[in-house]
């Protein structure tokens, strides 16, 4: 029996008679029909989508909106701390909280492979109904496709995220200026340790979970305590070392960061120290690096810490530890320099492409 | 991380500094041999705290580097062949032969992985009885007892759809090598901590008396590299010339016997090509006449595997020490990462890769 059963939400017109999508679920047929109305309208549930139109009307109550989308791929489907189904809401949540804007609705885009069993597929909107409850998005649209087997790994997620503005200054690269205190709001690399741990079956003596957590509550608190935060952005593929070389890019100033401070779980920096990757290349999910003035660097640190000691990042992780990891320095535009653990200096740049386990 | 932490130690990294600052008294030219510690002299900054007087040059250590354009080109071949599943080492994937690599034929449908073990592609062989498995067994000294055991494996269970394209290297024929040259400026090696691990430091007793250079068997952290350059160091100003031993923790002078034992069931030593500094006679390993139904290269028709080299990559150069990667005019213009001439560009542990993710912008 499938979790949707057991919740008692099963349609009496039988859909458990395919416990696998087959390509005519996509077909635009009555099987499609019985999969979005059985499977995906009830798990999602949200009256806006309920509506029977093509589209969902909106009546936000922000005057300024921003709008982010983002396509989920991930193999394996399922890892420790999270699945795709949590990164495809927590992913695009993050991009609006990155802009200052509260969450407020989502469309949802799958494309499922022909053979995917339904209780993965059950299994998979559950943790994004619930991922959107926990952060207070709606799901209010979307849309399903069938690919052949072997077209896909299992399914793939887009996700389209509308928020409402509420930072009240700009948060932008542009605003990033010389003297700012760079800040990483927790330890890096968990999420991509953690799908390559499941992909690859490594296993440690304690497993690795992913960091995948929704931002935006943090940093409204943040934002409700007056922090001037002059740009925000979340550490995605290719880890703290991309983010802060766009950053300096894009700003045209030079950053200067300071190994030592930069948290790496004890786990997390084994398991880079085996396959010869450098943690600062490792993907998160739930960190970011924020940008404010040199003099409100240890209220914001604080202010992060306490957010995160009273609730949680709400995914269960509990261990927090962020800090000022460097500053924004006069030198060359899109430099960024690391000041490394015995004192030398090296140059950070982003990987290169796919990240290739060394040799020896 | 105990026993690696204790060998990144600040305190630790400045005393060494300290003590080498109070002995040297002129230039000195020392090559690291493994590109292990290239990586860590970049991704530490260990260069630009030495005294001026100390000039690294990084050596051909760097298993992926030394694989000439001829394997790569092998490797091509046969992964393109229909119902192979060629398995390799992750940065193998970016190496490139003369037209393309690994990672662009996988693209055209090649079924190329990427494995952290030989023994990984010995069950993928296990368990696809209807393909072919090769195992491209690249490496010095460090990754042949683990190819050697795959052999030894496939070969008990009867695995007749198991092969190994072989490119393996030895390190002391290229000291050799690089010692011959008679441009050669270099005065103290670090010899490559793991290799030494395996095989012993015997064969660099030889070296030492023949040519008359110090060297050190170092291991691969910032402690240890700088315990190792202050080492050498000491030597060559007391005018001592002899084989030390840093790497006391992993090394012993005997080395490893059984990994001895099984490399030597299954190779022998041959002739081989490096790429940048062209054949060096008994300079690597091929699988003996008893494994011979395992050599991928007897096994598939690749005769038409042709190789060019890059014409304007000195990454030959580089290798042996006589040119800084940043003296190349593609450096960090035709020549990244990304889109790699030469192999040293390819791997993290090749000196030019290194240069360009750690010092890029500072020494440009």
């Amino acid at each position: 029996m499938s979790r949707v059963e057991k919740s008692g939400l099963y349609c009496p017109n039988p859909f458990g008679e395919f416990d696998q999508i087959l390509l005519a679920h996509g077909s635009g047929g009555r099987l499609m029909l019985q999969l979005l109305d059985n499977v995906i309208m009830r798990i999602f549930d949200d009256s806006l989508m309920h509506q029977g139109h093509d589209g969902s009307l909106l009546e936000p109550p922000h005057s300024r909106l921003i709008m982010t989308t983002d396509s989920y791929v991930v193999r394996p489907l399922f890892f420790a701390g999270g699945d795709i189904g949590t990164l495809a809401v927590n992913g695009t949540v993050n991009d609006l909280a990155m802009c200052g804007a509260r969450p407020l609705y989502m469309s949802v885009g799958l494309i499922l492979e022909e053979g995917l069993p339904v209780s993965i597929l059950e299994q998979v909107l559950l943790s994004m109904k619930s991922a959107a409850q926990c952060t207070g998005i709606r799901i209010v649209t979307g849309d399903t496709k069938v690919v052949e087997r072997g077209r896909c790994d299992g399914m793939y997620i887009n996700t389209t995220g509308i928020g409402g503005l509420e930072a009240e200054n700009q948060i932008s690269a542009a605003q990033i200026c010389l003297g700012d205190a760079i800040i990483v709001s927790g330890d890096i690399g968990r999420h991509g340790m953690a799908v390559m741990s499941a992909r690859e079956g490594f296993s440690f003596s304690r497993p690795i979970q992913s960091d995948c957590a929704p931002l935006w509550e943090s940093v409204k608190f943040l934002l409700d305590a007056n922090i001037d935060i002059h740009c925000m952005r979340d550490i995605t593929r290719g880890g703290l070392a991309s983010v802060v070389k766009e950053l300096a890019a894009a700003c045209k100033l030079q950053f200067s960061l300071i190994e030592k401070n930069i948290p790496v779980d004890s786990e997390v920096r084994s398991a880079c120290e085996v396959l010869g990757i450098d943690p600062l290349h490792v993907a998160c999910e739930g960190r970011y690096v924020l940008f404010v003035p040199g003099n409100s660097a240890e209220t914001a640190v604080s202010l992060l810490n306490r957010y995160y000691c009273e609730n949680g990042d709400r995914m269960g992780n509990s261990q927090f530890q962020a800090g000022v990891i460097g500053e924004v320095i006069p030198g060359k535009s899109g430099i960024v320099t690391l000041r490394t653990t015995i004192g030398g200096n090296r140059l950070i740049e982003p990987p290169s492409g796919e990240i290739l386990p060394r040799i020896c | 991380m105990k026993y690696l932490d204790e060998f990144r130690n600040p305190a630790l990294a400045t005393m060494y500094l300290e003590a080498i600052r109070a002995i040297v008294s002129r230039q000195w030219v020392i090559m690291e041999v493994c590109g292990g510690q290239t990586h860590a002299i970049m991704r530490y900054g260990i260069q630009e705290l030495l005294p001026r007087e100390i000039q690294l040059v990084h050596g051909p250590g760097c298993p992926v580097c030394v694989t000439p354009v001829s394997n790569i080109d092998r490797a091509l071949a046969i992964a393109a062949l229909p119902d192979v599943i060629f398995c390799s080492f992750g940065d193998m994937l970016r190496v490139p032969g003369s037209a393309m690599d690994l990672r662009m034929i996988r693209a055209r449908g090649a079924d190329v992985r990427t494995v952290y073990s030989p023994l990984d592609a010995v069950t993928i062989a296990r368990e696809n009885p209807d393909r072919e498995v090769v195992f491209f067994a690249i490496g010095f000294e460090t990754t042949a007892p683990a190819n050697a055991l795959a052999v030894s494996l496939a070969a008990r269970e009867d695995l007749g759809n198991f092969s190994l394209l072989v490119s393996h290297v030895l390190v002391p024929p290229a000291i050799e090598a690089i010692l011959s040259d008679t441009n050669s400026t270099i005065q103290g090696f670090l010899a490559a901590g793991h290799v030494c691990a395996v095989m012993g430091v015997e064969a660099y007793k030889a070296i030492v008396s023949a040519y008359r250079v110090p060297i050190v068997v170092t291991g691969f952290e910032p402690v240890d590299i700088l315990q190792g350059l202050y080492m050498c160091i000491r030597q060559l100003e007391e005018g001592r010339i002899e084989v030390e031993n840093q790497y006391e923790r992993a090394v012993r002078k005997e080395g490893n016997f059984h990994a001895q034992k099984i490399i030597k069931e299954v190779f022998e030593v041959v002739p081989r090509e490096w790429r940048g500094l062209g054949t060096i006679v008994d300079s690597g390993w091929g699988l003996r006449e008893k494994y011979a139904s395992f050599d991928a290269e007897l096994r598939f028709d690749i005769a038409h595997a042709t190789a060019v080299e890059q014409s304007d990559c000195i990454s030959g150069l580089v290798l042996i020490g006589r040119k800084k990667p940043y003296e190349c005019p593609a450096f960090g213009t035709r020549c990244t990462p990304e889109h790699p001439l030469g192999a040293t560009m390819v791997s993290d542990e090749g000196a030019c890769a290194a240069y360009y993710r750690y010092q890029g912008g500072l020494v440009a």
